[in-house]
Formats: C-alpha cells, structure tokens, sequence
C-alpha cells in the first residue's frame, strides 16, 4: 500500500467541512498548548533574556563548551561507525553460513551484545581500559564510549546485512551457483555489492542512533560530549538548564535531521536507479524484515 | 564471590525496570498508534503534526527527554501526575518520558506495517462504504499489527534497555543501583556481568517468545 | 558500488582506526610521575561557582586557587597545570588510577573514603547547609525542612545525611547537577537545596543570583575539605605543607574573600592540618 489515500475517499464537501471542524479542534488544542507553555515559562521567568543571552550574544558559549562538546560527539560517532560497519558486515555474513560452528558462535554473540544496554557496555569498555591497558586517561572515555557503540552497533548493523542480503531474490543465488561460482564468490561478486547499495539508507539511520548514543558517555563515563557540555555551562550561566537544554536539543535535531533527509534522499535515488535487483531497505522496513535491527 | 550483592535489593532494582517497561509499552502502543493514524489520516495538519512528532522526538536523546519531563513539565510547568511525592511523581514522569520517545518508533513501525496490507484491502473496505475509522480500525490495522510483531518487538527491547535513562532523574531502576554498586563496591567487572546478565534475561525471552508469535501470527501472503 | 571498493573503503578505514589508536595511546602516560618540567594533572569541579567552575576565561573557584597555590610549591606554573573533571563519584577511582596527582574538588574527608584514599589537609571547613530564596521565612531550623521540598544531587552525602537523620520526613528530589536543583528553587517547585555551605555560597554570589537566594546558616555537619593523593603517595606531607604556607602568607583568606565574598558565607578560619572535625 503505497499512497496513504487509498485509505479514505475522495472527499466531498461534507467530509471537507469534517476536516475543518476537525482542523480547527486541532489547532485550538495546539494553541492552548503551546500558550499555557509560553505563559508558565515567562511567569517562571525561563524566558527571561539573561537565560538565553549566552547563546545569541557573543561567541563565548558556544566556543567553551559547545562545539567543542559538538566535536567530542562526531568524533566518537564517526569511528563507531567506521569500525561497527566492517565488523557488523562480517558478522551479518557469519550468521548466513552452511557452517554450524561459525553461524552459531556469530548468532550468539549478535543477539548477546543487542541485548545489553549500550550504557554497561561502556562502562565495562572503560573497566577494561584502565585495568588491562596503558591508554592514557584523557583518550580513555572515547575509547570506552566507542567500545560500546561499536559492540552494540555492529549488531545491530549484522543484523541490517543479514536482512538486506536475504531480502535479495533468490534467482540471484540459483543463477550464481548456474554459472558454477562458488560460495565465497557467490557473495562477495553477487550478493553483496547488490545489498549494500539496499541497506545504505539503513546504515545511515542507524547513524543517529550512534550519534544519540554518544550522549550517554557524557552522563556517566566524564566523556566531554555535547550533552556534557550542559552541566558546566548552565551553572556558568546562572542556571539556565532549561534553555541549555533547549538549544542542546536543537542541535541533536539538527544535526539528525540532516542524517535523515540524507537518509531519504538516498533511498529515492536508489529506488529511482533500477540498476539494483534488489529491494531498498528503508529505515522503517529494516525492521520489517523479521528480527532485524531495531534502529531505537 | 558475589558477596558484593548483599545489602542491595537487585530484585527490587530490576522490578523498577520491568514496571517501567511494561507501562511505557502500554502507552507508546497507544500513543503511537494515533500517531499513525494522524500520518496516514485526511486531515492535512495532522499529518503534519504526526510527521513533526516523529521527526523532532526520534532525533533527541532519550536523556534530554527524560530530564525535560522532571525538569521542564514537573519543575516549571507544575505537572505532578497526582502525586505530591517526588519518587512517585518522578517514576511517573519517566513513563511519560519514555512513552513520548518510544511512540516515535511504534509510529514508524505501525507505518511500515500499514505498507504491507495490499490496497486491494483497503479499497475492498471502500466499496464497502467504510469510512476512514472503520477501514483504519476493522481492516487495515488489525492485518498491519500482525505483520509487525518483529519491529515492535525489536522496539519493546530497546524500550527495556532504554529505561536505565531513567536513572538521570533518580528513578530507582537497575542501572542507578549499578552505578550507586560501582561507586561503593570494588569488583567492578562483576557489576556489570551481574547486570548485563539481568538485562540478557529480560530481553531474549522477549524477543524468542514474541518472535515464535510473530511467525504464528503473520498474515501469509 | 562496486564490491571491491567498499572493501578497499572499510580496510582503509579500519587500518587507519587502527593506527589511530595505536598512536593515541603514548601521549603524556608519564603525567602520573611527578617530575621537574612535566606537566601535573589536577582533579577539579568543572561545574561549582566559587569551587571550581570551567568559564570563557578558564578555571575559577576557591579549590582552582587552592590548586594553583600548591601546584605552585610543587614546582610547577600554571601553564605546566593540566585540568580534569573529577565527578564526586569518580574521585577515589581517578587517583587509584593515577590519572590525576591530587584532587581538590570539594572532597570531604571521611573514614570511608580514608580507607581507598590518603587526605592532605583539611585546607577548608565547610557545613552541610540549605540554599531557600530570599524572601523564604519559613525555613527557621533544620526541623521545618520535616516538611519541606528539598532537592540535592543524587548520590551525594548531603542527600542520605537528610534521609538518613537530619529530616527524614523531607521529601526529597535528586537530579544529576546542582543546577538543575536551582532551576526549580526558582520556579518555587522545590523550597530548599542541600549541600555544602561553600557551594551554596559560591552559586548565590554569582552576579545573576544577586540577592535571590540565601544560605540558612544551620551548620548540620562538619565537612572537611581535604587534598587527595594516591594512598601512600609522598605528595601528602608537601601539600600539607604548601597548604599551611597558603595560610600563613595571607593568600587563603584571599582566595576565600575573592570567592565567597558576595555571598556573605561566614566561614570558617583556616583549619589547622591533620585537624579533622567530626
């Protein structure tokens, strides 16, 4: 079901005039919202342009602690992903093998590490660290956070190649193995270069995931992060969490929002390109596809 | 060797975690399912109010939404969800917290289930004379819920895990008695085994039982 | 996309991600010796107005000056100062570690915290106290808090030292940071903040708090300041000792009129070391 209009009728006008009522309703409640918001919030006194001068007057905010915090989390973000992709492909890979003793130990592991929370796998990356290793202690947050992102993610990222390479027509194994190719030869000229291209919206989305998830090594592992960056600024500023957290939020929005628009706009192309046999995954179908990541 | 566990109410901990799993799935359901109904509804501003939501709420920390919900609606906007305690008024706002988030994701999985229904289902309900409710209600989502049991489950999961942010605004589930275990307790490994372990429980079984339903369930086409 | 070059692509990136950590991990390991012309890495608050407060201009606060002073002694100028965040919960594992030499972050000497950790000090006294706004009468003695909104940082002592005997009827908010705390006592959610008397006092004397917020002035506790170092460290006696020059010359009761000044915080005289008041 393509179109969501398929859903109700052409609309004559006493279904126009429902959809007015309804409109109105709608923006009435929204309206009422929004100034019951505005009017606690100016009568708290969070409105007040001391709070949020920091962010509109004067660069100091923003060059103290937030873009530096900023570039702690795309930081972290961008090596999680470099290293979760190769690792997740060979564990995706792993679990589709004839081979009970690889495809098994892969399975466990995959389904092991998604169900942990992110947040003890990082604080387990961090114990490891300073116990087993000599990295010194101004890398060793980023280290830990990425540990965790990247054990948590390639399984998640497993689990988006598994289901792109089987959501691939069969006919395209049948005729590799006609023409006599081999196993190896069968994925890695056949299958793969079609489910990449597939999952690449897939992959990008689960990139804000990665990106949210940085935001934990702030909270608990003094990984200087985005997120971080609240804490010494609001008390700086004379306690302006709410609008500390305000503009921080934004700038997730922001930032992810991008990725998503990325995210689409790939898709389409690919769609639009009937180069590839196989079936894009979207964001949303990836968890269609029965046990696949879920990209929360 | 787990000596370290006495004086602590793990269980306790983790029926926190369970509660607030459970109550959060209950309303993300609901709340994300109007959310779809709104995305695929006639109505051009729910529409986009539904795609807004999602877009805007998916996109920000799960802690920033949970400290809004204490800090903003409980601290500023006076929301006390009839509690005048601050435990119970906190535990409740985490729910919310968690429901506003999680509904997101529910939205966008029920979305992608409304997708398989073929239109000639829909269309069908039309000839019928049904009106959007009642294609929405009576035929459409009862086979789209069926064909999402996987990515719902897949959500109810990180729905478990992600209730440990709860613990940014005090509530007391397993991962602020880990970290309270880890700040006074030396045997830091065995925390975390010991807590991943609890998690491992909780989630696996959900995901193979509601698997195993999702295969009985799914509309076979 | 041709298969070949995404595996070219991942093996580029997994190499360099490889390299980068390899090269990442030999940078100043040595800052855990202390040596002649290194640098000294000190544990602070990031997030204390008036304690330790990470600014546009950097480090400021009472324990920033205090650090300065005996970094200083030590033999190292401010540019040789290498600043950390040390987390209340953190602390003792930071100096087990190493990661930092001594830690001045508000850090109160008590029994337990002696058994993982050595103290040079107390350099400060300070008292577990309330924060309520000015124009709060109610609050008149640490009892009335029986029935009062009170809100500290979770994990903190003066949190279970309120559960536990000081008012255990208080109903009792925890956040992560004491700013969020203040968020609420101006939005009168809550009636009163709880901790130390020398952090109170360092966010009310902040110029946007002017005349907002007064400290009760209860004393309910003794907390004594201390300097940690790593248990048996031999750092202990030369802070101690750079610590009773501080007074000696005058700078310490600078430093605390520079930094509680505006609050009208009456404290306490400069302990004497190894003076721990229970």
């Amino acid at each position: 079901m393509s179109g969501s209009s398929v859903l109700y009728d052409a609309q004559g006008p006493r279904a126009r005039l429902r959809n007015v009522v309804y409109t109105v309703v709608f923006v009435l409640a929204l309206v009422a919202l929004v100034w019951w918001v505005y009017r606690s919030l100016s009568d708290k006194g969070q409105l007040d342009w001391e709070k949020w001068k920091p962010f509109f007057s004067g660069s100091e905010a923003w060059t103290t602690y937030i873009l530096p915090g900023l570039k702690n989390t795309l930081i972290a973000a961008a090596v999680s992903m470099l290293i979760a992709l190769p690792l997740g492909a060979l564990f995706g890979i792993a679990r589709l093998s004839d081979h009970v003793w690889i495809r098994v130990p892969a399975a466990v592991i995959v389904e092991f590490f998604r169900a942990i929370p992110v947040l003890i796998l990082m604080i387990f990356g961090n114990a490891l660290f300073s116990e087993y290793t000599s990295v010194s202690s101004d890398d060793r947050p980023l280290y830990a956070v990425v540990t965790g992102l990247v054990l948590y993610n390639s399984s998640v990222l497993a689990e988006i190649v598994r289901a792109g390479i089987l959501a691939l027509p069969k006919g395209q194994t049948e005729a590799a193995q006609a023409i006599g190719l081999r196993k190896t030869q069968t994925m890695t000229s056949i299958l793969l270069p079609q489910a990449v291209t597939a999952m690449l919206p897939a992959i990008v989305s689960q990139l804000v995931v990665i990106v949210k998830d940085t935001a934990l090594g702030g909270a608990i592992l003094t990984f200087p992060e985005l997120l971080a960056a609240v804490s010494p600024m609001s008390s700086y500023y004379g306690a302006n969490t709410i609008a500390s957290f305000t503009i921080v939020a934004v700038i997730f929005v922001l930032l992810n929002f991008s990725l998503t628009s990325f995210a689409s706009w790939l898709e389409r192309r690919l769609r639009r390109r009937k180069k590839s046999t196989g079936a894009v995954l979207a964001p949303a179908a990836v968890g269609g596809t029965e046990s696949a990541g879920a990209t929360v | 060797m787990f000596d370290f566990l006495s004086g602590y109410d793990l269980l306790g901990a983790f029926w926190v975690t369970v509660q607030l799993t459970l109550l959060a799935a209950v309303g993300s359901l609901v709340w994300g399912t109007l959310l779809a109904a709104m995305r695929v509804g006639p109505v051009p501003l729910m529409r986009g109010f539904g795609t807004a939501y999602v877009n805007i709420v998916r996109n920000i920390p799960l802690t920033v939404i949970i400290l809004f919900t204490s800090l903003g609606l409980n601290q500023t906007l006076g929301v006390s969800l009839g509690s005048q305690d601050f435990d119970t008024i906190n535990f409740r706002l985490a729910v919310l917290g968690l429901v506003a988030y999680t509904s997101a994701f529910v939205c966008e999985a029920i979305r992608s289930g409304i997708n398989t229904v073929p239109v000639g289902q829909a269309e069908a309900a039309r000839a019928l004379g049904l009106n959007f409710t009642q294609v929405l209600t009576l035929v459409v989502l009862p086979q789209a819920f069926r064909s999402v049991v996987g990515p719902l489950t897949n959500v109810l999961i990180a729905l478990t895990k992600n209730t440990t942010v709860a613990a940014a605004i005090g509530v007391a589930e397993a991962a602020l008695l880990m970290k309270e275990m880890i700040e006074n307790e030396a045997e830091l490994l065995l925390i975390s085994a010991v807590f991943a372990f609890g998690f491992v429980v909780l989630t696996l079984p959900t995901g193979l039982i509601l698997g195993w339903v999702g295969k009985k369930v799914a509309v076979k086409r | 996309m041709k298969l070949r070059k995404v595996t070219a692509a991942s093996a580029v990136v997994l190499a360099l991600a490889v390299t980068a950590t390899a090269c990442g991990s030999n940078d100043d390991k040595d800052s855990g010796s202390s040596g002649g012309g290194k640098k000294i890495a000190i544990g602070i608050k990031f997030d204390q107005p008036g304690i330790g407060q990470k600014t546009p201009q950097g480090y400021t606060g009472f324990d920033v000056d205090v650090a300065k002073y005996v970094a200083k002694k030590l033999g190292y100028d401010e540019d040789q100062i290498q600043w950390k965040e040390a987390k209340s919960a953190d602390r003792e594992t930071m100096l087990q570690r190493g990661d930092v030499q001594f830690i001045a972050a508000s850090y109160s000497i008590t029994p337990e915290r002696e058994k993982k950790v050595d103290f040079a000090g107390p350099y400060l006294l300070a008292h577990q106290d309330v924060l309520v706004r000015a124009d709060d009468d109610s609050i008149k003695s640490p009892a009335d808090l029986n029935s009062k909104k009170l809100c500290s940082v979770t994990g903190s002592t003066s949190a279970q030292n309120i559960k536990d005997k000081l008012a255990p009827k208080a109903n009792l908010l925890k956040y992560p940071t004491y700013s969020a705390c203040l968020t609420g006592l101006q939005n009168k959610a809550v009636d009163a903040l709880t901790t130390d008397d020398s952090i109170l006092a360092g966010y009310a004397s902040q110029a946007q708090f002017k005349g907002k917020f007064k400290l009760g002035g209860f004393k309910m506790t003794n907390e004594n300041y201390g300097i940690g170092v790593k248990k048996g460290s031999d750092l202990k006696d030369k802070i101690n000792k750079a610590l009773e020059e501080m007074v000696a010359d005058g700078s310490w009761e600078k430093a605390v009129k520079a930094n509680f000044g505006p609050a009208n915080y009456q404290y306490d005289p400069a302990p004497k070391i190894g003076d721990v008041k229970p």
